[in-house]
């Protein structure tokens, strides 16, 4: 007979709990890929069914939080067991908060209806690729423990804030030529700004997959240094 | 002056006369005031390391006892632990210990604990009662007892009685409680109202405590010391030692992944 493991329950548990955020993150980076093309194709019912969906991804992540917290109180989890229980506690929160990224622009598509777009959400798939890339990596780098893909993967932020700038640049331009261009040039900034949180969010994941193999909690997000950069504080 | 460490020891080594070896280089700082674990697998040294403290070991078959062992005063004066001239008793009056089975005397309730204080010389009947109050509220038994003093301490449940074991230690004023797996045999309720207790002890006692599981090692722990095969592996502030060891074979443990 094999010898059993005093950890199999535990070990099992965590497998399936990993298998269950890595569903949860499928379905936010689904949500967002088919958030930004109904944008871009202006198909409203399409962006509905992505307003309705969020519903899925909440209860996802409510399920996931019930588990983390009986395996705590079953399993009495310490260390490295526990560091990652309270990792995917937060990191199934920042899922669920990208959902509602996904969902807002789902909103503000059906909000634009039929109205024309201004040129610059063509660059709004490739920004969100881009994120929905940076959410693929760190979900991998997370089920499997790798601190260092997790510390180089907040790096490409910058490719996100590039677009960002590039995007409200060019918003601008088009409020201060057309002051009647506001709304519909608010409306795409809201986007951008949206799939820029997106970024921010998987910065915060990477920060827990640190945390998780080191035990150091590490701020990764540098916005606010970049912000302050020229304050004399 | 105000002292930080209770107890200092350096490089402790204990060899049975078999020569095996149960301490092996030990040393670990007691903190005043605060609840030191020592946790681990079985035959790490972790009782050895305790009956050392008291000069338990006596009674064993122990050949050598090497390295230092110091008990503090709030003075700042020590005396040597391992002295073979020290006076054992008064050692154990200052050094108080309770085991993992309860082991009530067949007395009364009230005559365990006036025994040790009588031995030692007090007769006045106020100064014995306020002794047994004073002890009994600090083991959390006062309330549960105070009608029945002069019931046999045997008819009390097994809870109650290990309770009453600590009273009976904190009877004679220690300054320190060494306390070995004192709630193995406890339901959950008796072990919460124990290490309740505990909590409100360490602020006039420094206690040293061999848990009986990693995760009363985390409850109760303000430091932790791992004990691996009589070896000292990872000594630190609880609330790092169970979130995040430092040590491998420490992690490896707590985890569950030996042991």
């Amino acid at each position: 007979m094999a010898s059993i493991s005093p950890r199999e329950t535990l070990d099992r548990a965590i497998d399936e709990l990993l298998a269950e955020v890595i569903v949860q993150g499928d379905m936010v980076k689904d949500a967002l890929f088919n958030a930004v093309n109904a944008l871009k194709d202006q198909n409203i019912s399409k962006a509905k069914v992505i307003y309705d969906g969020d519903r899925q991804i909440n209860q996802k992540h409510f399920e996931i939080e019930e588990e983390v917290i009986t395996l705590i109180a079953t399993q009495q989890p310490m260390a490295r067991d526990l560091r990652l229980l309270a990792a995917i506690l937060e990191v199934t929160t920042e899922l669920e908060r990208m959902g509602d990224y996904a969902k807002g622009i789902a909103r503000i598509t059906v909000r634009i209806g039929e109205e024309d777009l201004l040129k610059p959400v063509e660059s709004i798939p490739a920004m969100a690729m881009v994120c929905i890339d940076m959410l693929d990596r760190a979900l991998k780098a997370f089920v499997e423990r790798d601190a260092d893909a997790a510390r180089s993967i907040p790096d490409e932020d910058d490719q996100v804030d590039n677009f960002y700038n590039q995007i409200y640049r060019a918003l601008m331009d088009h409020m201060i030529s057309n002051p009647s261009n506001i709304d519909r040039a608010n409306h795409l900034l809201w986007v951008a700004h949206n799939l820029e949180r997106v970024a921010d969010r998987v910065t915060n994941v990477c920060e827990r997959i640190v945390f998780v193999v080191t035990g150091e909690i590490l701020e990764m997000d540098r916005t606010d240094d970049e912000w302050f950069a020229d304050e004399p504080w | 002056m105000t002292i930080t460490n209770k107890i200092v020891t350096e490089n402790l080594v204990l060899q049975y006369s078999d020569g095996t070896e149960s301490l092996k280089d030990i040393s670990m700082n007691i903190p005043v005031n605060s609840i030191s674990v020592i946790f681990g697998p079985a035959g790490g040294g972790k009782s050895t390391y305790l009956r050392v403290l008291n000069r338990l070991n006596d009674l064993a078959n122990v050949t050598t006892v090497s390295g230092k062992a110091h008990l503090y005063s709030e003075s700042g004066d020590f005396i040597d632990i391992l002295d073979p001239n020290l006076d054992v008793t008064a050692l154990r009056r200052r050094v108080g210990m309770v085991f993992a089975r309860p082991v009530v005397l067949p007395m009364s309730i009230r005559e365990n604990l006036t025994y040790g204080l009588e031995i030692a010389g007090v007769r006045k009947r106020s100064l014995l009662h306020e002794a047994i109050e004073r002890s009994l509220n600090q083991a959390a038994l006062w309330e549960e007892v105070q009608d029945r003093l002069d019931d046999p301490a045997m008819e009390l449940s097994g809870g109650q009685q290990q309770r009453l074991c600590i009273a009976r230690s904190l009877a004679l004023e220690p300054e320190v409680l060494l306390l070995d797996e004192p709630t193995s045999g406890l339901d959950p309720i008796s072990t919460g109202k124990v290490e309740a207790s505990l909590q409100e002890l360490k602020k006039n006692y420094t206690i040293v405590l061999v848990p009986h599981s990693v995760q009363q090692a985390a409850r109760a722990a303000d430091y932790a010391a791992f004990f691996l095969q009589g070896k000292l592996i990872e000594y630190a502030p609880g609330n790092e030692m169970f979130t995040t060891p430092q040590v491998q074979q420490t992690a490896d443990y707590i985890e569950g992944r030996f042991g």
